[in-house]
């Protein structure tokens, strides 16, 4: 007998799985026996949290995931949408938040690895990574270090398998100095007949296992996932995964070049909880049964038992099942590049996951107890009451162009050129928008079409309001991508929430999944793909809601884009959209008056639609090559960023005073255009005949933002301090005071 | 002109080149798996951009023991045109086809954006379609791409006419010694260079200064 099946399981073991007395109940009743070790490590991390849903799986249910363009939704490694012409996008965004806190370059650069293998495993060619990232205040002791870290591992895993980072986002708030959060986003190509799902349907087939040696690594690492932290958290080193970018490079081309024969019935990556979630998924979704011989795992050290192979997390792995007598083919090909390949079981009719080791039986158990007998929790929760919209106090008198300046060098909105010049982001030479626009552009190979990528959340307003701020996240989402021109598609969304055992908490889920779920419906915008992160928090300290979206939309003609820079001297500038001066939970209330305050800006989707759908068709007619959408900071920020952007300055009148909830308002659904002069007077005439509010508020030109009746601030004052905001923050000369 | 691509089992910059030779030769450059033992016969070999065996000794240094690079070698030594880009560079310069060596960045930071070249000489098979002294526009994208070769050896190159390109003065993004971007061998047919002529060939990426490299190449080579 192998000693890890023959251990007798102690109420201790079955805690330190992360398994409550009720649900070890449940896997004795469904297996008709108690489990061993081993058969007790699967179902730990198959229900656990990270693999499970079960504290979102009954609300994630809501949403809306069906339009005809979807090809596939959520369920599979990545959802996949139709662009036409026969392609395919393939996209997914995915959290690596604990592993990241604890070993950030490691804990980042698996996660842009592990998120790459989702959507190639599917037969895609990943062409863009994005991600978005919070970290806990600037002047932290950690914060700058899990930064350099995190941006290294981003950059030193995707610029070495050549896939161009093209953007993203970075917050900082306390409530993230426990408990950073690293979303990497992956979208790739591929043609619609050439799309790899995870279902090993019919017995008697060769499972395979491709790509690295199974190690001791990352064991337990979907459990640690589901878990919150405290000061022992670093101990759980060891639960981290080490990446090799080189190998996933291999494993990428392998699998793209197996994938061009016809001999894979199934394939799947090996990621949070390794072989036993990559064999139990592809089983259930096949309705098979597998049969895992673990004699035949390429494995990096010696003496491993069953319980660490089954758990471990080791990077660059894949298991496919392929067509009976396909083996020597799909072999010739790994091993051309150099990477292990074992044929390790065979897919049975019986519907069981059977695990043998050393000629003995070490797990057997059904299916179904892994994935549909998994918990579903219902868990109680609050909703948040909304909060009134009171306009805040602020001091009418401050000058407003100081303001403006500090806001440009503050930790949220100065340039992110710091990081981004990390990462290669023109690699494959497609990337048209590189970063620091409204959304990336990336061009589909040898076509003439485009797609735009953008991933957002503003988490301030989701802590006020989770219901409105996460419409709001999937609302500003769409309008950076209607902002360069492209019709937006479908996202993914990546769900960041403290502990959903506490009723707030959840509250905060269940509002920002029905957020989600009306923006989403109203925009027309599915999603297909997603993954939530739980139990987010650091002695009891959650951090701010983060439901992050990443969506992608489609550019017809990538002759035909807009970007935030001004291009010319003497255009109009005309803002669309409705401008109330919503100053609650707003930047400027947090940086420039030192409060947290107030409501989230609420988002009408209607009018939403109606403003991007007009820039939009503006800028497909070609009449418009100038667009920012207005969102932290509102206008003043957005002008000085587009000023700064072209290098060209501009001129603002407005027919009222200048106050400082018009300037820096956060009202939502509006963008800022610069248009040729000649033009101008076409634009507002069709706005009006399309019930849009626009306003022509000045015009570009000069070096400088000059303010009627406030005065100016020259391009280079406000650039350098843009610019110096995030060297500064790093190299700790300018540390803020703590919020 | 006929080219081929060197690919490394972590090039990744392979099909760019692929990409900038076939729309400007009109021809699909060979491309050559790094385990094969020869080159086809062409006019011009590229060494492309990446990390060839995914680099965690020093760039280069694996690819340039590669069976594919005797033959690289024996073609330089006879005489046809070498492209190093980048990757490519590091890897002649481990071979010993170019003097000096890529070190880390100075920073020690990764660098990706486009910088200001200065073209230092146009009397090249890679540059005699720019003007001496003419400003371009290229992007880099590199962790080691800080040149380095000791006092003597900069002043021969120089000398000798062999920088033909130069980051501009305030924009060298990796400290490189002397600004130095990209040289030629002493014979004068194999150049290596940082920045990534290829990634500039495309005017909807923001750049097409990165042509009249290629277009030097075809009007010698043809």
């Amino acid at each position: 007998m192998n000693e890890s099946s023959s251990t007798a399981i102690t109420p201790q073991m079955v805690r330190e799985h992360g398994l409550s007395p009720s649900e070890y109940a449940r896997i004795n009743e469904l297996l008709g026996r108690a489990p061993n070790l081993v058969e007790l490590g699967i179902f730990s991390v198959m229900w656990s949290e990270h693999c499970s849903y079960k504290s979102t799986r009954a609300h994630l249910r809501k949403l809306p995931t069906k339009a005809p363009w979807v090809l596939q939704g959520p369920g599979e490694n990545a959802g996949v949408i139709d662009i036409g012409d026969g392609d395919a996008c393939i996209f997914k965004m995915e959290s690596h938040n604990h592993p990241s806190f604890i070993e950030p370059y490691q804990g980042a650069a698996t996660g842009v690895g592990g998120i790459m293998r989702d959507v190639f495993t599917m037969g895609a060619r990943p062409v863009a990574m994005m991600n978005a990232l919070r970290f806990g205040e600037p002047g932290h002791p950690k914060t700058r270090h899990l930064i350099s870290g995190v941006v290294a591992g981003i950059g030193g895993y995707g610029n070495c398998m050549g896939v161009p980072t093209v953007g993203g986002e970075v917050n900082f708030h306390r409530s993230y100095n426990g408990n950073i959060l690293v979303n990497a986003m992956c979208v790739g190509l591929a043609r619609q007949d050439k799309i790899f799902l995870s279902a090993a349907k019919g017995a008697g087939n060769p499972v395979v296992y491709v790509g690295s040696k199974t190690g001791r690594d990352g064991i337990h690492g979907a459990t640690m996932a589901s878990a919150e932290f405290n000061e022992d958290s670093e101990e759980k080193r060891p639960t981290v995964q080490v990446g090799d970018p080189f190998t996933e490079k291999l494993l990428l081309e392998a699998c793209l070049e197996l994938m061009a024969t016809d001999a894979i019935i199934a394939i799947q990556d090996m990621g949070a909880a390794g072989l036993t979630s990559s064999s139990a998924e592809m089983g259930d979704k096949g309705g098979s049964g597998i049969e895992l011989n673990l004699d035949h795992v390429p494995q990096r050290e010696a003496n491993m038992t069953a319980y660490d192979m089954m758990l471990s997390e080791s990077q660059e792995r894949m298991l496919a099942v392929l067509k009976p007598g396909r083996e020597a083919e799909a072999e010739r090909i790994f091993k051309k590049w150099e990477l292990d390949f074992a044929v390790i079981g065979i897919t049975t009719d019986t519907k069981r996951l059977v695990v043998k080791h050393k000629g003995a039986v070490v797990a057997d158990m059904p299916i179904t107890a892994l994935s549909d007998e998994a918990p579903v929790y219902q868990r109680p929760f609050t909703r948040h009451a909304p909060r009134e919209i009171v306009q805040p106090r602020f001091d009418p008198a401050r000058p407003v162009l100081d303001s403006l300046l500090k806001l440009l060098a503050s930790p949220d909105l100065c340039s992110r050129r710091w990081i981004w010049e990390q990462y290669d982001y023109s690699v494959m030479a497609d990337t048209v928008q590189a970063p620091g626009g409204d959304a990336a552009i990336v061009r589909v190979h040898g076509t003439n079409k485009a797609l735009a990528i953008s991933t957002d959340v503003t988490p301030r307003y989701c802590k006020a309001d989770p219901f409105e701020g996460a419409k709001q996240a999937v609302a500003e989402c769409w309008r950076n991508l209607s902002a360069v021109g492209a019709l937006p598609l479908a996202v993914t969304d990546n769900l960041n929430f403290g502990n959903p055992e506490r009723p707030e908490t959840m509250g905060e889920i269940v509002g920002a999944i029905d957020g989600i779920g009306e923006a989403c419906r109203a925009l027309d915008f599915p999603v297909v793909s997603g993954n939530c992160s739980l139990y987010n928090e650091t002695n009891g300290e959650p951090i701010l809601p983060t439901p992050a979206i990443g969506g992608v939309g489609l550019i017809k003609d990538v002759a035909r884009t807009a970007t935030i820079a001004f291009k010319r001297d003497g255009d109009t500038l005309i803002l669309i959209g409705e401008t109330c001066g919503h100053l609650g939970q707003s930047i400027y209330l947090r940086e420039i008056e030192g409060r947290e305050e107030g409501a989230a800006p609420p988002v009408d989707l209607a009018a939403e639609k109606r403003c991007g759908d007009f820039v939009r068709s503006l800028i497909e007619q070609g009449r418009l090559d100038t667009v920012h959408d207005l969102s932290d900071g509102g206008f003043l920020v957005a002008i000085a960023e587009m000023a700064m952007a072209g290098g060209i300055g501009a001129q603002i009148s407005l027919k009222e005073p200048a106050s400082v909830p018009f300037l820096f308002g956060e009202d939502q659904g509006r963008y800022l255009l610069a248009v040729p002069a000649a033009g101008a007077a076409f634009i507002l005439e069709q706005a009006k005949a399309a019930g849009i509010t626009a306003s022509s508020l000045g015009r570009t030109g000069g070096d400088k933002i000059a303010l009627e009746g406030a005065g100016e601030m020259s391009l280079s004052k406000l650039r350098a301090a843009h610019e110096n905001g995030f060297p500064n923050l790093m190299s700790g000369s300018e540390l803020p005071p703590k919020n | 002109m006929k080219s081929a691509v060197i690919v490394f089992p972590a090039s990744n910059c392979d099909r760019d080149a692929q990409t900038a030779l076939t729309a400007l030769t009109g021809t699909k450059p060979f491309m050559v798996w790094h385990g094969d033992t020869e080159v086809p016969d062409v006019d011009l070999i590229v060494l492309p951009g990446g990390f060839s065996y995914g680099d965690y000794l020093r760039c280069g240094a694996m690819a340039a023991q590669s069976h594919i690079m005797r033959d690289v070698k024996k073609k330089a030594d006879a005489g046809v045109a070498v492209l190093g880009i980048c990757n490519g560079f590091q890897v002649l310069t481990e071979a010993g086809l170019l003097p000096g060596a890529l070190m880390r960045n100075a920073d020690l930071k990764f660098v990706c954006r486009p910088v200001e070249l200065v073209i230092e000489e146009s009397q090249s098979a890679f540059t005699r379609r720019y003007s001496k002294g003419e400003h371009v526009r290229f992007p880099v994208a590199h962790g080691e791409g800080n040149y380095f070769a000791d006092d003597a050896t900069l002043d021969r190159l120089e000398g000798e006419g062999r920088v033909l390109f130069r980051y501009a003065p305030g924009d060298n993004p990796n400290g490189s010694a002397r600004n130095i971007a990209g040289i030629l061998n002493e014979k004068r047919n194999v150049l290596g260079l940082m920045p990534h002529p290829e990634r500039a060939s495309d005017p909807l990426l923001g750049s097409i200064s990165g042509r009249p490299l290629f277009q030097s190449l075809i009007d010698t080579l043809s």
